[in-house]
């Protein structure tokens, strides 16, 4: 057992868990978008960052693929985490602003308004779906793609992966993509069209028996007009 | 693209085969880009996941999912090119080329590029053209360059490139000299070997200019094929210490009249070689 010091509080966890899988075990609540269990940390989107060390030394860790130490000080709500953690809510709002899930996270932390300039993408890059077809589905039908301002993520070529099973995991995973189903460009569907579970579209061909995870469609709703 | 071509490629690096970027860049010079079907094949040979061989395809500049032209031209437009007008240059290319960046020319001869360093800053702006480095170039130059790739650079360097000059050269066993006066290649005296494959023997000549490729066989040209070295008098072979950092194929070893040893690769078509000024690589 290792013991640490959470929020003032001394606390003793297992050796190999992690900072964020201590502090929810006591109940100090961490945000966290790319983080879900049974599924390896990744670390992407920074939401769950922490702050451990004292005094000058002191600095920001992502708490979900930090491993607890021996004696470590952590706080999960200083002052200077809240400033971070806004100001990544803000940039990922700037970013996806049509996520339910972005918006919920926003507003729980009094963000009325984000400054930066506008985007409207329908990813946030936290590889959450990527490794949900890897770990948990063992398919590995999608990836990383490119680099930089263009790494997407996606079937390889663009064209209906022959890994991919229509399994959905990916879409139920994700917490940005409700525009990532490409109805209009069946082709090219990670998802294998709409898979709701009480439908809006099992009516419309050509997936007329598919399902949907998305309530609304947005690719339904797109048809609609 | 032929499977077994492939096949031979994964096969040569076998014993290693997390070595994915290295088993990517054999793919890619020998096509000039990754075919799809190429990458698929190097899927299921190496056991990794199609979607992982993809992200690593198009995640490194290098390489390339589409065709390329038979020329490569690379443009720096780094910040040090950049303010000495890089961009106009590369502008030109655009015009003259009649293509935009990182496309092919319909007649597939020229692949423009815009790169961002090529960590030359001084002799900035730099055009990269096959591998051949283009220093402060402004934009009348342009056409003398591409006009000059057409004709092939590698005939044109010879006679004007100051890093090109003449070896003599002789066997390391018998000092006997292994230049032949009587044929010249590139102007000058060639260097004669036989040389051996699948139980032929017949001879090779070779350029004795450094810096040259230039080679005649009396199997004609081949390539690919990896060739025992002999030398002609003594009949020892000429068997370097060393393998080819290139290809891997043993090096052939000759010593060079005013000191030292030059190595070449004893695979056709392979450019890998080494020149030993003091020797101590033997």
């Amino acid at each position: 057992m290792i013991t640490l010091t959470i929020n003032g509080l001394e606390v003793s966890v297992e050796e190999g868990s992690t900072l964020l899988e201590a502090a929810q075990f006591y109940g100090f609540p961490i945000p966290t978008l790319c983080h879900m269990e049974g599924l390896t940390p990744y670390g992407a989107c920074r939401l769950c960052v922490v702050e451990i060390g004292e005094g000058p030394k002191a600095k920001l860790v992502s708490s979900c693929t930090y491993p607890a130490q021996e004696g470590l000080k952590v706080r999960t709500a200083s002052s200077r985490v809240l400033k971070a953690r806004k100001m990544i809510l803000e940039l990922l709002l700037a970013s996806c602003p049509q996520s339910k899930v972005i918006q919920d996270l926003a507003s729980a932390h009094q963000i009325r308004q984000q400054r930066f300039r506008q985007e409207h993408e329908d990813c946030i890059l936290c590889g959450l779906c990527v490794r949900m077809c890897k770990e948990q589905m063992v398919a590995q039908a999608i990836g990383f793609r490119g680099r930089g301002e263009k790494r997407s993520i996606g079937t390889p070529f663009d064209i209906k992966s022959e890994q991919c099973r229509l399994c959905g995991g990916c879409i139920y995973v994700c917490p940005a993509c409700q525009l990532r189903c490409t109805f209009t460009e069946p082709d090219k569907a990670i998802c294998g069209g709409c898979a709701n579970l009480s439908p809006p579209c099992v009516e419309k061909e050509p997936f007329d028996d598919m399902m949907c995870y998305m309530q609304p469609c947005v690719a339904c709703e797109i048809k609609k007009d | 693209m032929k499977t077994d071509e492939v096949l031979s490629i994964l096969e040569k690096h076998e014993e290693d085969h997390s070595g994915l970027i290295s088993i990517l860049e054999d793919i890619q010079s020998k096509y000039s880009y990754l075919p799809a079907e190429a990458l698929k094949l190097v899927a299921e040979q190496t056991g990794r996941s199609l979607v992982d061989i993809y992200g690593v395809a198009t995640f490194y500049k290098s390489f390339s999912l589409k065709p390329r032209g038979k020329h490569l031209c690379s443009v720096c437009v780094g910040t040090a090119c950049h303010v000495r007008g890089a961009p106009l240059i590369a502008e030109e290319f655009q015009r003259q080329l009649n293509v935009k960046a990182s496309e092919t020319t319909p007649d597939k001869e020229f692949t423009l590029e815009k790169v961002n360093c090529l960590g030359a800053c001084a002799i900035g702006p730099i055009v990269v053209m096959d591998g051949h480095y283009f220093s402060n170039v402004n934009s009348p130059q342009v056409n003398q360059i591409i006009k000059k790739t057409k004709a092939g650079l590698d005939d044109a360097e010879i006679k004007e490139d100051r890093r090109v000059y003449l070896l003599d050269v002789s066997c390391p066993r018998c000092n006997h000299s292994l230049m032949d006066p009587s044929r010249h290649l590139d102007g000058s005296p060639s260097i004669r070997v036989t040389v051996s494959t699948e139980g032929e023997h017949g001879w090779l000549r070779l350029s004795s200019l450094y810096g040259s490729f230039t080679v005649e066989s009396e199997f004609g040209l081949r390539t690919d094929t990896i060739e025992d070295f002999f030398c002609p008098h003594c009949h020892a072979e000429l068997k370097g210490a060393s393998q080819c950092p290139l290809c891997r194929a043993p090096m052939v070893s000759m010593i060079v009249r005013a000191g030292g040893v030059v190595q070449i690769c004893s695979r056709r078509g392979c450019k890998g070689h080494m020149l030993d000024i003091d020797g101590s690589g033997l």
